[in-house]
């Protein structure tokens, strides 16, 4: 069968970064001899559609070049053509592993925006699932971690507990998936007892499932082998690659926005930041467990200081009224008809807000013309700044790491590709 | 620490260079295209300011005839906490601004994303290809006089 001709030109503009690369790597015993290996998109190891095209000496990689794009859905391009409430949904689906972070993120940028804040409770609540949606993207990471690198167990327990986040979340939210909890100004509804009462118990039993986890893998020996010393990545290059999140204090050095720029209530939390020196998979390993915990931390202190009152806050015309007031009130029947179809009108002005989502900072740009529609969104998504860091981690390594390292840069295409 | 970077910037680079403003604390500075890379170092080797982390990088289509294209900087200092904006604008004619890869080298792929959805071309930049679309691909969805259904039969399917 003839190649096909687009074929063709794509594959060699490819072919022609790799062999463009520096691919100067000392290790013992070279082959001298160069093999073109070309891994996914299609490929449980990638953790989505990621692909990669590697060069090997031997079993030795000294080059490879990310091919992204095979998620790409244009949300920027939707966000320029949907009201600043319609695109909640979409933030969803960026980094579908911790949608309620994403939700709290965008409308944290639009707040900052639009020039008002949510009631106490809200931020409360924001915090709390923040937190909720860190622990179940990091419980999925410990899982296929392990599970990448042989160690089946641990995956079952880790989904055993994500099961009843997700319980949680429905009961919470009522989606256990997409949850679009967060609305502008505030969230869609008041959570209920019964779910505050499962966050509880949840909160209460976790430490000791962690501990189990942990036990399983802090001293086996083959997991610490296959991860120690492996993809490392020194505190120099993880800066000037724009690594950021659990990547990034695993090199030591002590970044979270959560502390160094305090948004919604962090700053009146006691918590920790923990880092690890060695930039290798197996700090990243322990840097993400110790980060679970001090989530566990954060969420326990909310459940005793947050604040009864409202979760909307009143700010006519920019906020959506509730149903109840819609069916009953002349004016904000009005306000709903106008937020809904002509979106809130916004200050003409530009804000880039950034929070520390589970895999690094997530930020969003909104460049606004003062119409209901943004005229720019820029999602700084952590993935795919995060993934630019792996031709430098995968330099040297062997081919049977290259799963390693990947499971622990923890990316989510979703985001990464947009 | 707005007005220090905003002193720090004229006395290096004279008053007249920038345009400065402000929104909800943030501080944008609009830089000539010229003079982009050398601000941005001067940014990042200040001992000062430390300017150390390229948060962001973007595109922007503000479809006016002069300033077509505008590309966004994000900088953040480590040591300060503090972030800046940074902005520079080129026309529609030749949309060519210097690339800053050899400031910060997470700034690659975020050019070549700005590449992929303006068509903004960064000079001197090592490898300027598509980020996220097939090479074949002709346009540049971002920009504003792209449609939101696309292009029928823009992106040719292969063969059977």
């Amino acid at each position: 069968m003839q190649p096909h001709i687009e074929d063709v030109s794509r594959k060699s503009k490819i072919l022609e970064a790799l062999e463009d690369q520096n691919t100067s790597v000392t290790f013992d015993d070279p082959l001298e001899n160069d093999m073109i290996l070309n891994m996914g998109p299609q490929h449980p190891a990638t953790h989505g559609v990621l692909r990669l095209l590697v060069r090997l000496d031997g079993e030795t990689v000294i080059g490879c070049v990310p091919e992204l794009g095979y998620l790409h859905r244009g949300y920027e391009k939707l966000a320029e053509n949907s009201t600043y409430h319609e695109y909640i949904p979409h933030t969803d689906r960026l980094d579908y592993l911790s949608p309620l972070s994403n939700n709290t993120a965008y409308v944290l940028a639009v707040e900052k925006l639009l020039g008002i804040e949510a009631p106490p409770r809200a931020q409360y609540l924001r915090v709390l699932i923040s937190e909720l949606a860190r622990i179940s993207s990091h419980l999925l990471w410990l899982g296929t971690m392990g599970m990448d690198v042989g160690a089946l167990t641990v995956f079952m327990w880790t989904f055993r507990e994500r099961e009843k986040l997700y319980d949680i979340f429905e009961h919470l939210v009522g989606a256990r998936f997409t949850t679009s909890f967060t609305r502008i100004g505030g969230l869609s509804h008041d959570v209920s007892p019964e779910s505050l009462a499962m966050i509880q118990r949840f909160i209460d039993d976790f430490p000791d499932k962690l501990d189990e986890c942990e036990r399983l893998l802090n001293r086996n020996r083959i997991f610490v082998e296959r991860c120690d010393g492996v993809g490392v990545i020194t505190r120099e290059q993880a800066i000037d690659l724009g690594v950021t999140g659990p990547c990034l204090r695993a090199c030591g050095v002590e970044h979270d926005l959560r502390r160094a720029n305090p948004y919604l209530v962090y700053h009146e939390l006691d918590f920790n930041v923990p880092t690890y020196e060695g930039g290798d998979t197996l700090a990243r390993y322990y840097q993400r467990n110790a980060e679970m915990k001090e989530s566990t931390k954060i969420v326990k202190q909310v459940l005793q200081k947050m604040p009864a009152g409202e979760v909307q806050a009143f700010k006519p015309k920019k906020v959506l009224p509730s149903k109840e007031r819609v069916y009953t009130k002349m004016e904000e029947l009005i306000h709903d008809f106008m937020i809904v179809n002509f979106g809130v009108e916004p200050p003409v002005g530009e804000v880039y807000h950034a929070v520390e989502a589970p895999k690094g900072e997530l930020g969003f740009y909104i460049y606004s013309h003062g119409e209901g529609y943004p005229w720019r969104l820029k999602i700084r998504s952590p993935s795919f700044v995060n993934l630019q860091s792996l031709p430098t981690m995968l330099k040297g390594a062997m081919i049977s790491d290259v799963v390693a390292i990947i499971g622990s840069l923890d990316p989510v295409m979703g985001e990464a590709d947009k | 620490m707005n007005e220090q970077v905003v002193q720090k910037l004229s006395a290096r680079f004279g008053e007249q260079t920038f345009e400065t403003s402000e929104f909800r604390g943030e501080l944008t500075v609009v830089v000539p295209k010229e003079k982009i890379v050398e601000v941005c170092r001067f940014l990042k080797e200040d001992v000062d300011l430390q300017f150390d982390l390229l948060a962001d990088l973007c595109g922007i289509d503000m479809y006016t005839p002069m300033k077509r294209f505008g590309v966004i900087y994000n900088l953040y200092s480590l040591k300060n906490k503090h972030r800046i904006r940074l902005k520079t604008f080129t026309e529609e004619e030749d949309p060519k601004v210097p690339t800053v890869t050899s400031v910060w080298r997470t700034a690659n792929w975020h050019e070549r994303e700005a590449y992929d959805m303006f068509g903004i071309l960064f000079e001197g930049h090592p490898d300027l290809r598509r980020m996220y679309l097939p090479d074949e691909f002709e346009y540049f969805p971002l920009r504003k006089d792209f449609p939101l259904m696309g292009i029928p039969g823009s992106l040719p399917l292969p063969k059977k």
